[in-house]
């Protein structure tokens, strides 16, 4: 494998960088108001999130993207592949990492929005600056694990036809005919992003650990 | 928007998506064999007096299970002939699944071992329970209890990650869409009924699973 071969990997990288920075960050964003409305006490918002959260989690991810990318070419919108892959990422996001930070502000006891209560703390401040970063903190070992993957999960889009890493990858192979060299530095290039993760996630879980005991 | 919506390609392909379903569940049963298999193997391994099996056990885990499975099922279908096993795409797509699945059975199972502590063992003995009492109502009932959520839902998991042996072209659910949907150009239809369908299998083996947990896993109420 030569140089340019692997210049080409490095830019499908750039892709699989950045699809998972959109996924991650818009993912993070609706993501929240999927847990607030989860735990809002309100049953129509409650039920209506539980349906998402579970639509996400009991489909294949390929499926979502699938689904997603036809189904905006299908509402006229003409967008770029990595807008529409992109949407599908954050979706996807959104629902699993409700679902994390929905256990997450449940996980907070009961006391803390009750004493928010008596101080007479109106909702937005109860959650801004009492519960969402205690439970932010509890969350962070699953969030992590979460990143770790989206990182990988970005992987499909090169199913639909997207070139990130891994289609890069599947370009590459099939125009030196060295898949094992190729998937192997693939494989590597993954590995170096996920896997320092993985370790900040198991370390700070340990220490939560550590602290509640 | 003026398209309409026709669900006949996926009516008329109903016959081979419902099979090609069963096909879904073969890969993930026959891959979750193999990585409960490889699971038990791994912890015993994890444990062994020798320094580099069990180095290699963790690499193995930590490198299973941060990278994409795309690339692993790449991977092995171009590795596995060179290593002498010609298979089919089917076959290759059940080690794969079994691989990357056993990477996190290790983790469970040994989290189910550790949750059994000696005392409890020690305890069961001074009761004067015969050995075989205590390794079954104490060591494994415990244990297989303590795994048995993470375990089935890493199944349900497994179940949905079948969908990327399309990439192989091995049988199953998502490979028979791909060939309906090549066909028809009716990409969103059949796309969107066979999540529905995925959907529908993820509900029945969750509340298979439920219902196995309540009869025969439940904690004792007192």
């Amino acid at each position: 494998m030569g140089l340019n071969e692997f210049i080409f990997l490095l830019v499908g990288l750039k892709w699989t960088v950045f699809l998972s920075a959109i996924g991650f960050a818009c993912g993070g964003i609706t993501g929240l108001g999927v847990a607030l409305a989860r735990t809002s006490g309100i049953p129509v918002l409650e039920r209506v999130t539980a349906g998402y959260i579970a639509l996400f989690q009991g489909t294949p991810l390929l499926m979502q993207l699938f689904v997603v990318y036809y189904g905006l070419a299908l509402m006229g919108l003409r967008l770029d592949a990595w807008v529409a892959v992109a949407i599908g990422f954050t979706l996807h996001a959104s629902a699993y990492l409700g679902e994390i930070w929905r256990g997450a502000i449940e996980a907070v006891p009961r006391g803390q929005t009750e004493a928010a209560k008596a101080l007479s703390l109106k909702y937005v401040s109860r959650m801004k600056d009492v519960i969402l970063p205690q439970a932010l903190r509890i969350s962070l070992p699953a969030t992590i694990g979460f990143l770790v993957q989206l990182i990988k999960g970005t992987s499909l889009a090169a199913i639909v036809g997207f070139t990130e890493l891994a289609r890069a990858g599947s370009i590459v192979s099939n125009q030196i005919f060295e898949p094992l060299t190729v998937f192997g530095i693939v494989g590597a290039l993954y590995f170096a992003m996920c896997w320092p993760l993985s370790l900040y996630g198991a370390h700070l879980e340990s220490r939560f650990a550590a602290a509640t005991r | 928007m003026n398209y309409t919506l026709d669900f006949t390609p996926v009516i008329n392909g109903l016959p081979s998506l419902l099979a090609a379903c069963l096909g879904t569940l073969g890969l993930a049963v026959g891959g979750m064999v193999l990585a409960i298999i490889i699971g038990i193997g791994g912890v015993i391994l994890r444990d062994s007096p020798i320094r580099p099996v069990r180095w290699l056990v963790k690499a193995f885990v930590e490198l299973i299970r941060n990278t994409p499975f795309l690339v692993q099922i790449f991977f092995i279908y171009f590795a596995l002939p060179l290593a002498g096993l010609r298979l089919d795409p089917t076959p290759t797509a059940i080690i794969a699944l079994g691989i990357n699945g056993g990477a996190y059975a290790i983790e469970i199972i040994r989290g189910g071992v550790q949750s059994i502590s000696k005392g409890q063992v020690e305890a069961g003995l001074a009761l004067g329970l015969h050995k075989s009492q205590v390794f079954r109502l104490i060591v494994l009932k415990p244990a297989l209890r303590a795994i048995y959520p993470s375990l089935t839902s890493q199944f349900i998991l497994l179940t949905l990650t079948t969908s990327v042996a399309s990439a192989i072209a091995a049988y199953e659910l998502t490979s028979v869409a791909q060939r309906i949907e090549s066909d028809s150009f009716r990409s969103f239809e059949v796309y969107g009924a066979v999540t529905l369908f995925y959907l529908v299998m993820s509900w029945l083996l969750m509340s298979i699973f439920g219902l196995i947990q309540s009869r025969y896993f439940s904690y004792p109420v007192k």
